[in-house]
């Protein structure tokens, strides 16, 4: 990753014009004006505290969230706005430079189209707009000078749904602290950025296991071979599928035991659920198999509708 | 004694493996030596350590080859584990008031009168076998079989916090406000000392601690 002191020389740089570097105190502010339908605070997640009860959380595109980072030349951990379908728009009340990028969609500042995917200057007072997802679910939209600086819970600044830990979702006027504008500005980074777009097929490579055995031979077969779509009741704890049932073999509950981010856990209906980052620390219903974290990006920014197939890894 | 504990050592994904025991009690034996080995610096590379009711996961293998993690399920399961010693681990004491809704009820399955439900319950020595459900939520082992009772037919909509409760093996403390199918034999005096992300551990009843409720009066 890019560190923030590699970041280029001053010729390099996207510097905003109408501020003396340093001259901020402490940190900025920024103003919800648009929420959108759930708009909440993520970094690279809360790990290691699984034994406690405590979800990971963190980015669900975490590519995504690295490379918008990465853009702005803020550290590899710096907190993002994560937006889902309906987008976001906030108002600084510094001069910032911000990127928009993850699902895409249509970006503006003060009404004037800008770009997606890239880094673009955000005046004091004005009003950057990321709009609803164009393809893709899960945008992200993240701001020079370290990102946002919510008081971290447990190492994270990440709002964990299923336990109310770390900020809440965004409302409508809610104000978020964010980093001062950086002394050095941001680097003008030569690569065009890889973006990955929204899958038109989610193709998620599965390896069996713990709990396969509890289900039956063509249960197994079904999962690799049958038609899944992506459920409209997915959500940051788990993406839901709509397809054939897995049979099982075994009747009654498994004993609560620890689960892995991306287990492909079978609930009493049979209809596969693969845990994203928000996901229960231990739970009840038998897990087939796994699916390699990797995958779960695209799974972050597939629609419901769209044809999920899991293949043997 | 020395005899390796019987174990199945089962994938999880590319970065997991998950140990499975034969009882709850090999269960909390395994996790006990799965953190005194790895106190010892004897399991780098394993980020989390997650006890379940008869499996223990070792998590965040990143990076580890499927050779890598064959190596350590062989290992896993060549270890001799040492019996459960349940005088060890951190201990604490939750002041109780025992007036639970749920309280005649569960007298009724245990076939004593309704005050005597205090008495059986606090003078249990419980453990937390691992944490699950919510931040800060134990599910502590101890209660004789003969006490076990089964969860609620209809669950609760909405269980206040510091709630005591009771389901099957296990008892539990409600850390803040929640739906909940087991019993409610009482209420924590001071349900906040349950979660406190600024405390280490964050979780009062993280697994491994030893457990005792103490009965108190309802103040007014």
């Amino acid at each position: 990753m890019t560190a923030p002191d590699e970041t280029g020389t001053a010729s390099g740089t996207v510097r905003p014009d109408a501020r003396a570097p340093g001259s901020t105190d402490g940190a900025a502010t920024l103003t919800v004006v648009r929420a959108g339908a759930l708009t909440t605070v993520q970094d690279g997640g809360r790990t290691g505290w699984a034994h406690l009860g405590v979800a990971r959380a963190g980015a669900l595109d975490e590519p995504a969230r690295l490379l918008a980072n990465r853009l702005l030349g803020n550290d590899p951990g710096a907190a993002v706005l994560e937006t889902t379908m309906t987008g976001c728009a906030v108002r600084a009340d510094r001069d910032m430079v911000a990127v928009v990028g993850g699902a895409v969609c249509r970006v503006t500042v003060d009404g004037r189209p800008a770009a997606w995917g890239a880094p673009v200057r955000v005046p004091a007072g004005a009003v950057l707009d990321a709009g609803p997802a164009l393809s893709g679910v899960r945008g992200c939209l993240a701001f020079d000078g370290g990102g946002l600086l919510p008081e971290p819970v447990l190492g994270s600044r990440s709002a964990d749904l299923l336990s109310g830990l770390g900020p809440p979702p965004l409302h409508d006027g809610d104000e978020l602290p964010v980093g001062r504008a950086p002394e050095r500005g941001v680097p003008a980074l030569p690569v065009a950025a890889p973006w990955p777009g929204a899958p038109a097929v989610l193709v998620l490579p599965v390896r069996l296991g713990p709990r396969d055995a509890w289900f039956t031979p063509g249960a197994l077969r079904t999962l690799f071979t049958a038609a899944y779509r992506v459920s409209a009741q997915s959500n940051r704890i788990g993406l839901r599928t709509e397809g054939p049932a897995l049979a099982r073999v075994r009747d009654g509950e498994l004993p609560s035991e620890g689960m892995v981010l991306g287990a492909v856990q079978v609930p009493p209906d049979g209809r596969p659920v693969v845990f994203l980052n928000d996901h229960p620390t231990t739970g009840g219903y038998p897990v087939v198999g796994v699916v390699a974290a990797p995958a779960l990006a695209a799974a972050a920014q597939a629609a419901p509708g769209t044809p999920v197939r899991f293949v043997p890894a | 004694m020395a005899r390796p504990a019987p174990v199945r050592v089962l994938p999880a994904g590319r970065e997991a493996l998950l140990v499975e025991l034969d009882s709850a009690e090999a269960a909390e034996a395994f996790h006990a030596e799965v953190v005194r080995r790895r106190a010892r610096g004897d399991l780098p590379g394993v980020r989390e350590v997650v006890p379940g009711a008869r499996t223990v996961l070792l998590d965040g293998l990143a990076g580890s080859s499927d050779a890598d993690r064959g190596r350590l399920a062989r290992a896993l399961e060549s270890w001799t584990v040492e019996p459960l010693h349940r005088a060890e681990g951190p201990r604490t004491e939750i002041r109780v008031v025992y007036d639970g809704p749920d309280l005649a009820e569960v007298a009724g399955m245990w076939g004593v009168a309704p005050q005597e439900v205090a008495a059986l319950h606090s003078a249990t020595a419980f453990r937390v076998a691992f944490c699950g459900f919510a931040p800060g939520f134990g599910y502590l082992t101890g209660l004789p079989e003969h006490l076990h009772v089964p969860r609620r037919a209809t669950p609760r909509t909405r269980v206040p916090a510091g709630a005591v409760a009771l389901a099957g093996p296990y008892t539990g403390v409600y850390p803040r406000p929640s739906p909940g199918g087991w019993r409610l034999v009482g209420r924590m005096e001071d349900p906040d000392r349950l979660w406190d992300p600024a405390r280490e551990p964050a979780a009062l009843l993280a697994p491994g601690t030893r457990v005792r409720f103490v009965p108190v009066e309802a103040h007014g």
